[in-house]
């Protein structure tokens, strides 16, 4: 069959510009780890990339441990009171800027904080707590969606046979959700491992710092490019193997799991399993409620309007919009290549993961050392803050165009083909309308992910180019934690806003 | 006038070679059994499949390796016909223009297709809103603004009921004689081929075993594989 064939120049500008970033942000880092050698694998990298594997790991299998028994029992309660709502709040902190749960963890179980001394949270102990808040709900809501996929027969059948919890799990729950796990883990693992806000704010210092952080801090704080180059070095092999690992799995799973009807169950009724479910239901309240109610509670006496958190809440709007506006230009042509080609398929499935393969500061490491030797910060910082954050959305705009891109291709294709619809008339009249919403969505997605971002403001802001993380993030290093916790909560309510907006959207879809 | 000459198509495990003259301004119906190659015997003249081999021309013209919107061809589907988001009026003008951007001579043609296929009054609903009979005559009407010399139609009312089938047949047979059109159309209903074909073509197995007088075919004793596909 003849194909409708996209055209490939704008696949192939958008490859070049993924390159060009790519190559300016890879090529200093190896050139500068090259003239070292193994001489500048330190100590300190060892230390640094031990304790990046250690916090990693041990987040990995914590949030695992309350994740998947949250999930089960989630799908086997399937009628409690407030299951709706739990649900609803277990995709809170999918949603939430890291920097907003880090105040507000800080706000809880700080030295001052309702619950302190409960947790000693400057060092491990805090990076794990709020990277744990962050992925319970993260491992709950994806391997609840493997246990909702399991078919109403098995159910039938299970109860049919009168099977035990334990051979109910061994026989069906089990094989349902292995190879999830296994994704969730591999997911978690390498969120954690890059993770930014939360080592910065709650670690820091030399005995708990992650490969991230140490760079920002080599670049910034230490002005060492040298240093910077290795930690990057080390970094870029650490998440290029795990991504291509996750990619040869059969994908990362980040997409938001939609909720579906779910298949009756006729097990977990018993005292026992409703006592464990119970019991695993209030855990996880006690890790989430505390915080949001904090946030909620301490930030509303604390909005203090000001010309700052103005000019803060503009420029968020600004970058973010032109980052999502950017993502979307980027992916739109390779997903249009990707739907109707499995060479651009595997092409553009490793193109929008760019930003996981080389994390972030990885890649800032080279820009920095490419760019700002000849033109200085303040002239570039907008737009390296753009680009970067636009590589990030990458993935999460393609999981949303890609399917949507791929509906309309199957309809439309031949008819387009028979009329000599193509280019941008076809974009105007056929996926515009047609597509209305998918779009809309992948903006409203990468737009929330640039408005929580701290990591490429923190790497290439300057004193006058302040974000609303950056905001919160500064007010917290001179002690305003007040002031901090109000703008954070600004900032929630702008994130939460799109996101109730992007629910609402992707549930009509 | 179609020829196609010495065409060899291979789909998965079955070889197709199809050689086959549609003369100027005939009305060919096309049936056989499923699977022996009538959609992409249509496909394979309409530019949507390449032929391994041999040639296809149109009025003496190769197009064998034309795309499907530079031949002379007009094609009606079973659906997908229409794109939904945009109205009657709309999926008909773009068989003028790609971009929906039309001066005032075009617009009229528009308006007078739509009349001739009975669609005037609807002209700017949506094709949610209006009836599956109605939805093809819209590409009824999109073939007619086209203008092109060739008219396929791949069991374009499968889904409709009897009255609205041979309203629609009627339809398509009237503008089809009206302007020349070579025109073939491939159905399961020998009685769609009864009434409005002047030859018949029956397909089996990727050959066209019998292309023959409408009547004739129908009441050939020599074509085993004809009776049984008609059960009886």
């Amino acid at each position: 069959m003849i194909a409708y064939r996209p055209s490939r120049a704008p696949g192939y500008a958008a490859l070049a510009l993924l390159g060009l970033a790519l190559a300016a942000g890879f090529l200093p880092v190896l050139r500068l780890g090259a003239e070292q050698g193994l001489s500048g694998l330190d100590p300190y990298v060892f230390r640094v990339l031990r304790f990046t594997l250690l916090q990693a790991g041990l987040s990995t299998i914590l949030s695992l441990a309350l994740g998947l028994p949250l999930a089960r029992a989630l799908a086997r309660q399937s009628a409690f009171p407030g299951r709706a709502l739990l649900l609803r709040l277990l995709n809170l902190p999918l949603a939430l800027p890291a920097i907003v749960v880090i105040i507000s963890i800080i706000e809880v179980y700080g030295a001052k904080g309702w619950l302190g001394g409960i947790f000693d949270i400057y060092g491990l102990q805090g990076i794990l707590l709020a990277h744990v808040f962050f992925n319970v709900p993260l491992a709950a809501r994806l391997i609840l969606s493997d246990l909702e996929r399991i078919p109403a027969e098995s159910w039938k059948l299970a109860a049919q046979l009168d099977l035990p919890s334990l051979a109910i799990w061994r026989l069906v729950e089990w094989p349902a959700v292995r190879s999830g796990i296994a994704g969730a883990a591999l997911l978690i693992f390498l969120l954690c491992a890059s993770s930014f806000a939360v080592v910065l704010t709650l670690g820091g210092g030399p005995r708990a710092t992650t490969l991230e952080v140490a760079i920002y801090q080599s670049l910034r704080s230490d002005f060492d490019p040298q240093r910077a180059a290795m930690l990057a070095l080390v970094q870029l092999a650490l998440c290029a193997t795990l991504a291509l690992v996750a990619q040869a799995w059969g994908g990362l799973g980040v997409s938001w799991p939609a909720l579906r009807l779910q298949p009756k169950r006729y097990d977990g009724q018993s005292a026992m399993a409703r006592l464990v479910d119970g019991g695993v239901v209030l855990l996880a309240l006690l890790l989430l409620v505390p915080p949001l109610v904090a946030l909620v509670a301490a930030g509303l006496f604390h909005i203090m309007p000001s010309a700052l958190l103005l000019r803060a809440l503009l420029t968020s709007l600004a970058l973010g919009s032109a980052s999502a506006a950017l993502a979307f230009a980027v992916t739109w042509p390779l997903a249009a290549l990707a739907v109707r080609s499995g060479a651009w398929r595997k092409i553009a499935s490793i193109a929008v993961l760019t930003s996981w393969i080389v994390p972030p500061a990885a890649l800032a490491t080279g820009w920095f050392i490419s760019l700002i030797a000849y033109a200085g910060l303040s002239g570039l910082a907008a737009f390296l803050v753009i680009a970067m954050n636009a590589l990030m959305s990458l993935p999460f705009v393609a999981r949303v165009l890609m399917p949507a891109l791929a509906q309309s291709a199957e309809a439309h294709d031949q008819l387009c083909l028979s009329l000599g619809l193509s280019g941008w008339s076809r974009f105007r009249l056929v996926e515009l309308p047609v597509m209305k919403r998918a779009i809309g969505l992948s903006l409203i997605m990468a737009l929330i992910l640039s408005l929580g971002d701290l990591t490429a403001i923190s790497l290439f802001g300057t004193q006058g180019f302040v974000t609303l993380p950056a905001l919160i993030y500064r007010q917290m290093g001179s002690y305003r934690f007040d002031e901090a916790i109000g703008t954070a909560l600004v900032l929630s309510a702008l994130v939460l806003a799109f996101s109730t907006l992007a629910e609402r959207w992707s549930d009509q879809r | 006038m179609i020829r196609l000459e010495h065409v060899s198509f291979r789909y998965e495990e079955m070889e197709m070679r199809f050689d086959a003259q549609f003369p100027t301004a005939s009305f060919t119906a096309v049936i056989g059994p499923s699977g022996g190659g009538k959609s992409t015997l249509l496909n394979l003249i309409a530019g949507f499949e390449v032929p391994e081999n041999g040639r296809v021309l149109i009025d003496e013209t190769d197009v064998t390796t034309l795309p499907p919107d530079q031949r002379p061809v007009s094609m009606i589907f079973q659906d997908n016909n229409v794109f939904a988001h945009l109205d009657l009026w709309q999926n008909v003008a773009l068989g003028i223009a790609p971009s929906l951007r039309l001066d005032a001579t075009q617009k009229a043609r528009v308006d007078a297709a739509l009349a001739e296929v009975g669609l005037a009054a609807l002209a700017h609903r949506k094709p949610g809103e209006v009836s599956g009979g109605e939805r093809q005559r819209v590409a009824v009407a999109r073939a007619l603004v086209r203008d092109r010399p060739v008219l396929l139609l791949d069991e374009p009312f499968a889904a409709l009921g009897p009255a609205l089938r041979r309203d629609m047949l009627d339809l398509v047979k009237t503008m089809s004689q009206a302007r020349h059109l070579t025109t073939v159309m491939v159905t399961h209903q020998p009685e769609d081929a009864l009434a409005a074909a002047s030859h018949t073509a029956y397909l089996e197995t990727g050959r066209i075993v019998a292309l023959r007088p409408t009547a004739e075919l129908f009441a050939a004793k020599d074509l085993p594989g004809l009776r049984a596909y008609l059960g009886d």
